[in-house]
């Protein structure tokens, strides 16, 4: 591959834009790449905070009446482990590939709206440190992160616990609501000549569902929210039976968002298992169509099954049985998605590589949570599996061996292409086994101990239910699962160390981000390419007998990209105070929101009159 | 050839996968655990059982092929990087049709009965059954009996074959009760009644806990449903039925009737415990009032008020645990519970009295005559 050239292209390119380095070039940065890159590292870091927080929840349950930890540490612990994954760990990871990637497989040279891109990182950024900062001030949320009413009342929980809980997530949903904006536009618009919808790859293809979903999910966990503030704040009554209000309603409401969710997090790993299969066994995916549909469909059904969360709550006959069934049709398109990744492999020429063992890794537990998913769509036996360490085993099956399994075949498929530098691939299949083992160590046993009657949120057991073997087992598991982390770390320290040169395409891959240098220059395509085909890259490649074109020596001198600004970072900052004042209501706190909301305004002010380059 | 040494050295990079398995498996039986739900002991519970009994058959047999078919696909399509590019294939309508039908007739197969289960299990009992009242407490369950006109707390009596249909609510937040032996779950709230329903078929004692997050101490919110004979359940209620208020008869209950309960319970009276005369019953009944406990706890089954904080104590003296599953009953463990409840259930709404080891001792007397 044209090494030189593409050093040449570097060197001219630092020459045409400056050389963007520093505190304040991330700072104001617009572009998609960087933005990637922020959302990554800073997901990573809360997903390692989420994995503390678990080891500390597995220490406490590794013995019977343990007191490791107070119930109430325990309680604010499992909460915060829950939010931090959900929120600050598996969406916004989601977020680091959508950012990165979808410009570049759509053959873009940036999203539609490059500073709402940075503004949502900061508000996301702003959402994930508010909501840490209960710890600081001893307040962490405390409720569980679906933070059932009427607990959450102020009745039942004084102090600050729940407001933080409550404003941090309504800052993170401006956020995902902001990106889902952005990319939905990104995709809709800004595809290079010739994509069409049904040639675009499957990983722009989930995500596009993705945030279809984040759209229509996210406003009413904001008015839940809201809600709830006005009911801990202002004296309603929405949720307090007391003044005429319904408990249930905040159930409801949770769960027509927190279904959707659940696909939220996972139709983007779907996505990249997608696409890290072909590349590896060297042949197309597998019914392409059926796949979109499959995932159109499940996002539609989506929000037809929440009630399936809420069984135990004897809604009567008829409604049980229309969210039984619409649960169970959710399973075919899902079942349609598996053969299709297997139909995928079969006939392959498979070459083991790391990412394809953790997109093979995510199939096969993926399978196992999505089959005790259809043994809870059937209430009379969810009578017994709900709220038990069966339905913690299931969607940690789900979460980690399918979100997390799929970010992480992600993270080594695009590292070369987002950091320049190859992953070691040994260590890679050390932290793949690591993973693999310490995770079904970890939650397999789940699945007895909860048909055995283990509930979920218990801070403690007493000995003598039976329950210790399994818990001890479970907390090994757990250190295993975290050592295998300690790998992809040292792993990424390692090669971040040598030199930065992976090719532009390491993987014969089929997708538009291979044919440009890794890392990619500030303007992704030197020439926006023209698609013909699905697979673009391979059928470019097959044209010239199996090799890249050599890339155009573009100066990047009259390539046209939004100008850095620090307005989207004064903006977050206005969002995040004028939420945060309610904290400190009635007191200071309407003063902070006003501050904030002038800050907010100002920088929207100058946002919108700013050159844009 | 594809499948030989490396295959065999692939599965046996698997070996500790296997043999965690196998301990896992080990652990298994429902038998190492009383609280399991895998040996229901009502009719009720049996409908839920069959169902998930199908669908775990299926899931299995579902299980082994899939994953079967990924381990062949990974063993038997091993490229090597300079392998020609093998044939691309991109679908097969046929294949799609079927692997789309399979999933959807087993899904039916799952749905019927499914459906017949929920109707099953949302029928009305009919009238001959025993109604009980359940209300859910931060964090302890409190049981009436409308037709018998008897209160009590944790520990849920209820006669072996004949059906038991529970009406429940929460005095504050949702909490769930969980029977694991019995049956389902059913979520209480403060603003709607809930229902559940079973038919004991044996004798014995079966744990069950809340399964709602209700709170700082939602772990420790265990009861027990024992599960007697019908005269032994006749005797109990009618013992339970002579723990009246003063007014109405001599407190606390006579000692006949504590013979009664401990031949009727299968709790042994743990110690001879003192009567009414005893010098120690006597500080401990003063200190029952004097001390604030009255305020919070009843003494008395029969009629008992309603809207109390703390459990009714009318029979604390015969139970097998305190605070709801936290403490085993015995003399030590009341005592130490008394003096220090916040110590042992952080966040408890009992508040620690400053009780005395010489006033708990008075106080574990009286409570221990309450049989």
């Amino acid at each position: 591959m044209a090494t030189s050239a593409i050093d040449q292209q570097r060197a001219h390119a630092a020459a045409a834009h400056g050389d963007k380095t520093g505190l304040w070039s991330w700072l104001t940065t617009v572009d998609h790449k960087r933005i990637g890159i922020l959302y990554g590292s800073t997901a990573f870091i809360f997903f390692l905070m989420g994995g503390i927080e678990a080891l500390l929840l597995r220490i406490q349950l590794g013995s019977p009446d343990n007191t490791f930890l107070s119930p109430e540490t325990y309680n604010q612990l499992f909460t915060m482990h829950g939010t931090t994954m959900i929120f600050l760990g598996i969406m916004p990871l989601s977020a680091a590939f959508f950012n990165f990637m979808i410009p570049l497989q759509i053959g873009a040279r940036d999203v539609a709206f490059p500073r709402l891109n940075a503004f949502s990182y900061w508000v996301f950024l702003a959402g994930g440190l508010f909501l840490n900062a209960s710890w600081i001030v001893g307040a962490a949320p405390d409720t569980g992160w679906f933070g059932y009413a009427n607990l959450t009342s102020r009745q039942f929980s004084p102090g600050m616990h729940v407001d933080f809980w409550m404003l941090g997530l309504q800052i993170l949903g401006i956020a995902s609501l902001a990106a889902a904006v952005n990319f939905f536009v990104t995709i809709v618009n800004m595809r290079a000549p010739g994509m069409r919808l049904m040639r675009m790859p499957m990983f722009t293809w989930m995500s596009f569902i993705t945030q279809v979903l984040l759209l229509l999910a996210f406003p009413v966990i904001t008015v839940a929210l809201v809600l709830l503030m006005f009911d801990r704040f202002f004296g309603t009554h929405f949720y307090v039976p007391s003044g005429g209000g319904d408990p249930l309603l905040w159930q409801h409401f949770f769960w027509i968002f927190g279904h959707p969710e659940v696909y939220i997090l996972i139709l983007p790993a779907f996505g990249i298992v997608s696409e890290v299969l072909p590349v590896f066994s060297r042949k197309p995916l597998f019914g392409y169509a059926a796949m979109v549909f499959s995932g159109v469909f499940i996002a539609f059904l989506g929000f037809g099954v929440w009630a399936h969360h809420m069984f135990a709550t004897g809604m009567g006959p008829i409604a049980d049985t229309f969210f039984s069934l619409s649960t169970m049709l959710i399973a075919i398109p899902t079942g349609v998605k598996i053969f299709n990744w297997l139909g995928t492999v079969w006939g392959g020429s498979v070459q083991y590589k790391t990412p394809m063992y953790f997109a093979l890794g995510f199939i096969a537990m993926f399978i196992i949570g999505g089959l005790s998913g259809v043994m809870h769509a059937s209430p009379p036996a969810d009578l017994q599996q709900t709220d038990s360490y069966f339905v913690v085993a299931h969607f940690h099956y789900v979460m980690f061996g399918g979100s997390i399994f799929g970010l992480v075949a992600g993270a080594y498929y695009w590292w070369p292409k987002m950091s320049g530098h190859v992953l070691d691939d040994t260590l890679g299949k050390l932290h793949f086994w690591l993973m693999l083992i310490g995770f079904n160590v970890t939650f397999f046993p789940m699945h007895i101990l909860g048909l055995n009657g283990m509930p979920r949120r218990v801070y403690t057991y007493p000995a003598g239910l039976g329950f210790e073997t399994l818990n001890r087992i479970e907390t090994v598991g757990s250190f295993i699962l975290a050592l295998s982390f300690a790998v992809f770390l040292y792993n990424i320290f390692k090669t971040s160390r040598g030199p930065r040169n992976a090719p532009a395409d390491p993987w014969n891959g089929a997708t538009l981000e291979w044919s440009i240098p890794s890392p990619p220059q500030e303007w992704n395509f030197a020439e926006v390419p023209v698609v013909h085909s699905r697979d673009a890259l391979w059928e470019v490649k097959r044209e010239r007998g199996g090799k890249l074109p050599e890339p155009p020596h573009v100066s990047g001198a009259g390539i046209h990209l939004p100008n850095p600004s620090y307005w989207p970072l004064v903006t977050a900052i206005g969002v995040l105070m004028t939420i945060a004042g309610v904290l400190a209501f009635p007191h200071i706190g309407p003063w902070v929101s006003i501050v904030g909301g002038l800050v907010l305004l100002f920088g929207v002010f100058k946002w919108a009159f700013e050159p844009a380059g | 050839m594809l499948l030989g040494t490396t295959a065999i050295r692939r599965l046996g990079r698997l070996a500790p996968v296997l043999c965690v398995l196998a301990l896992v498996l080990s652990g298994c039986t429902p038998d190492h655990y009383p609280q399991t739900a895998l040996r229901p002991l009502s009719d009720f519970g049996r409908i839920g059982d069959d169902i998930q009994t199908t669908t775990l058959k299926w899931a299995v047999v579902v299980f082994v092929l899939v994953e079967g078919a990924l381990l062949f696909a990974i063993f038997r399509f091993r490229g090597k990087p300079g392998d020609p590019e093998p044939k691309q294939v991109h679908g097969n309508t046929t294949v799609e049709i079927i692997w789309t039908v399979i999933p959807a007739l087993i899904l039916a197969a799952i749905a019927v009965p499914t459906v017949r289960g929920i109707f099953e299990t949302n029928a009305t009992p009919g009238p001959d059954a025993l109604e009980v009242q359940i209300i859910g407490h931060q964090w302890w369950w409190e049981f009436r009996y409308p037709s018998l006109n008897v209160t009590t707390a944790n520990e849920l009596h209820v006669p072996v074959g004949r059906t038991v249909s529970l009406k429940m609510r929460t005095a504050d937040v949702i909490h769930s009760f969980w029977n694991p032996r019995i049956g389902g779950k059913r979520d209480v709230f403060p603003n709607r009644e809930t229902r559940l329903w079973f038919k004991a078929e044996q004798p014995g004692e079966y744990p069950g806990q809340c399964a709602e997050f209700c709170g700082i101490q939602h772990g420790r919110m265990a009861f027990r449903v024992e599960a007697q004979m019908p005269e032994e359940f006749q005797a109990w209620s009618t013992h339970m039925q002579s723990l009246k208020a003063p007014a109405a008869a001599a407190a606390p209950a006579p000692a006949d009737s504590v013979h009664t309960a401990s031949a009727g319970a299968t709790v042994p009276s743990q110690n001879p415990s003192p009567g009414p005369g005893d010098p120690l019953y006597a500080t401990g009944e003063k200190l029952f009032m004097t001390k604030g406990c009255v305020g919070c706890h009843s003494l008395v089954a029969y009629q008992a008020p309603q809207g109390m904080v703390g459990p009714n104590l009318a029979n604390v003296g015969a139970r097998t645990y305190i605070a709801a599953g936290t403490l085993k009953n015995n003399d030590e463990n009341l005592a130490h519970w008394i003096m220090n409840p916040q110590g042992i259930k952080q966040g408890v709404l009992m508040p620690n009295l400053g009780v005395k080891p010489e006033e708990a001792k008075a106080l574990v007397a009286f409570l221990r005559a309450h049989q």
